[in-house]
């Protein structure tokens, strides 16, 4: 469907969304008490993830919106790609040379 | 109605009054469309908020200059005398907040680009206007929460919140500061979502993204940093804010966090905050330039593309403000070598205004001295802002009055300047009356040089070592800071000065015609002040901007000779 007319959903989505996000924080409760060694910072994040996504396509119709509205929306997430990747440039790099910057 | 505006463009607006061309005296506006404070304070009409934001951000300059004449008069002597540290310490860091977060990051766009987007490229109104209503409450209330914070003893962490003491240490109002700033980012973020809207979708039939003013290519590169950066200052301050309180650990290393994180943060918006500043003005420059040198901009498309690149490439650079934080070398060496390539839009916007008024008709009204004083000081803060990015020498220069001289050359001599040149260029438009031109020279003529002389000796006293954020310093440094206080006093006459003269005006000033300047625009072929929706029919746009015309003033006299 294109950007021009609204998306009208039906309320099912709504409750759709609802119940993967609830699912979604009892399995995020039921990780955080296993042990998955490494993994647990992984699978949380993935968890929250997919959480994401479904908020983002669906809830916030982003699915059904011109190109226009999801080159935006995914400039968002560029932004925060840049944010983490030069933070981490910082950190990653200290130890290379034997004194501070 | 020019060239430009079909006359047939659409069908007759039933909610307009009819008009065939011949104003009947005086015509209604939307100054006189309606009267009593509820049409003002729930009009969704960009132009009266506009005028709205323009009282509002007036009222913070009194306040943030108050400061800033607190702490030049303190400084007048080495001792200190008027002021003690804690005092100095939050008389500062008022000064910062209130200049950064209430005039310098709104001041264009709030006031010129929600007065002119709409006009420029046609529209009757920007695309939310209830949304622009609510930007300008939400901006009151940031105002509101700050005021509090001043009044129950203010803060004290210097503007940039620097962790561990904003977190941890400091006694003062952080928490409610953190939340006036985290407030008022939302008022930026819908003003700039309005731009980007109002942009794509509401320009008139002709108005390809080639035509636009370069005024409006820089509210909406402007308006794209807003949306990507702002949320991450609003997180940041947030993040304080709950460290304060529940101690958890993000900055604090005793919880497992890390200060210089909040470094990283703070900088990925603040120095594109930086861009938030000077790009609005950069667009009122290429505005000035066009009109009182009556040539087309040289190299539009290059203009229109650098200030893209700058939005873009400002998103990479906040490293540079790390150099002695404690970051890794080579991150330092990867920021610091963008950040010198951040310096070429920049330079080539320089070069293309200075290339627009060779061998222009250039005509030294109020705005172009402006524009002309712009140039002068927005070069040096640019430079000295490549000394910053080379990290020797700041390491050698870090935190101290250098970096003060610098950021106030870009800051106030760039965006203020520019500021105050688009208030006269478009005052007979927002009201329809002319101010006293000699006054506006003379004006511009005294803040130009009260500028130099406050801010040039900082350049010295920094280089000798003169940190900034104290509140005393050793004898040898007062003939210098003399002469800054001095010239502070001189700059705050100057500016002053058309804060009388232009609400006089006012009442008393001649009547303006819809375009005094001559100038080319869609801003300038409707009425002054304009009527509520503008444009009485939906203008078609035929033209280029800055469509004077071809080749310099010499070329066309000598073609007709
Ligand atoms: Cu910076």
């Amino acid at each position: 469907m294109s950007g021009n007319q609204p998306h009208i959903a039906p309320i099912k989505l709504y409750l759709g969304v609802f119940a993967t996000l609830i699912a979604g924080t009892w399995l995020t409760y039921w990780v955080a008490l296993q042990d998955f060694g490494w993994l647990n910072t992984p699978l949380a994040l993935l968890i929250a993830v997919v959480k994401a996504t479904v908020v983002v396509l669906y809830f916030m119709h982003v699915r059904w919106q011109s190109k226009m509205t999801m080159v935006f929306a995914a400039a968002g997430f560029v932004w925060l790609l840049i944010l983490f990747a030069f933070t981490l440039q910082d950190y990653f790099t200290r130890s290379w040379l034997p004194i501070y910057g | 109605m020019s060239s430009t505006v079909a006359p047939h463009a659409a069908a007759p607006r039933p909610d307009l009054p009819a008009t065939d061309g011949h104003a009947v005296e005086p015509r209604e506006n939307y100054l006189n469309v309606d009267y009593g404070w509820k049409s003002w304070l729930l009009s969704t009409d960009h132009k009266r908020i506009a005028v709205m934001y323009l009282i509002t951000i007036m009222f913070m300059i009194l306040v943030g200059g108050s400061f800033a004449i607190l702490l030049r008069l303190e400084l007048a002597t080495p001792a200190g005398d008027l002021l003690q540290s804690e005092t100095y310490n939050k008389i500062f860091t008022m000064h910062g907040v209130v200049m950064v977060f209430f005039f310098l990051i709104p001041g264009i766009p709030a006031v010129l680009g929600n007065f002119l987007v709409p006009i420029m490229i046609g529209a009757k109104d920007l695309a939310f206007p209830k949304i622009n209503l609510l930007s300008y409450y939400i901006f009151l209330a940031g105002i509101t929460l700050t005021l509090i914070a001043v009044a129950m003893g203010g803060v004290d962490t210097g503007w940039t919140f620097y962790t561990p003491y904003s977190s941890t240490y400091a006694n003062s109002q952080v928490a409610l500061a953190a939340i006036a700033v985290f407030v008022t980012g939302f008022s930026s973020i819908l003003t700039g979502l309005n731009f980007i809207v109002t942009v794509h979708k509401m320009r008139a039939p002709g108005m390809t993204w080639f035509r636009l003013p370069l005024f409006i290519w820089a509210q909406y590169a402007t308006s794209l940093i807003i949306m990507l950066g702002t949320p991450v200052i609003a997180i940041t301050v947030a993040l304080v804010g709950l460290e304060r309180l529940f101690h958890i650990g993000i900055f604090d290393p005793t919880y497992g966090g890390d200060p210089v994180l909040f470094q990283h943060m703070f900088w990925f918006y603040s120095h594109p905050a930086v861009y938030i500043m000077i790009l609005p003005a950069m667009g009122v420059m290429s505005e000035l330039v066009t009109a009182f040198s009556k040539k087309r901009v040289f190299g539009y498309h290059i203009m229109a593309f650098s200030t893209l690149a700058i939005a873009v490439i400002g998103f990479f650079v906040w490293g540079h403000h790390l150099f002695v934080s404690g970051q890794s070398t080579y991150a330092g060496v990867m920021f610091s070598v963008i950040t010198m390539l951040v310096a070429v839009p920049s330079a080539i916007k320089v070069f293309n205004w200075v290339s627009t008024m060779y061998r222009g008709d250039v005509w030294l009204t109020t705005p172009m001295c402006f524009a002309i004083a712009f140039l002068g000081l927005f070069t040096v803060g640019g430079l000295t802002g490549i000394f910053l990015g080379a990290m020797g020498f700041d390491i050698h220069v870090h935190d101290t009055y250098f970096v003060v001289a610098h950021f106030h050359y870009v800051m106030v001599g760039g965006m203020v300047t520019a500021f105050f040149g688009g208030i006269h260029f478009w005052w007979p438009k927002m009201f329809g009356r002319m101010y006293p031109e000699n006054m506006g020279r003379i004006s511009a003529a005294i803040i130009f040089i009260g500028f130099n002389l406050t801010f040039f000796p900082q350049f010295i006293l920094g280089y000798m070592g003169m940190p900034r954020r104290y509140h005393f310093y050793p004898e040898e440094w007062q003939v210098l800071n003399v002469l800054s206080t001095a010239g502070a006093t001189l700059l705050g006459t100057g500016y002053l000065l058309p804060m009388i003269y232009l609400p006089w005006s006012l009442k008393f000033g001649k009547v303006a015609s819809k375009n005094p300047w001559g100038a080319k625009g869609l801003e300038w072929q409707i009425d002054s002040p304009p009527t509520t929706f503008n444009f009485d029919k939906v203008p078609i746009v035929t033209e280029e901007a800055y469509a004077y015309p071809e080749g310099s003033r010499h070329q066309r006299e000598a073609e007709v000779v």
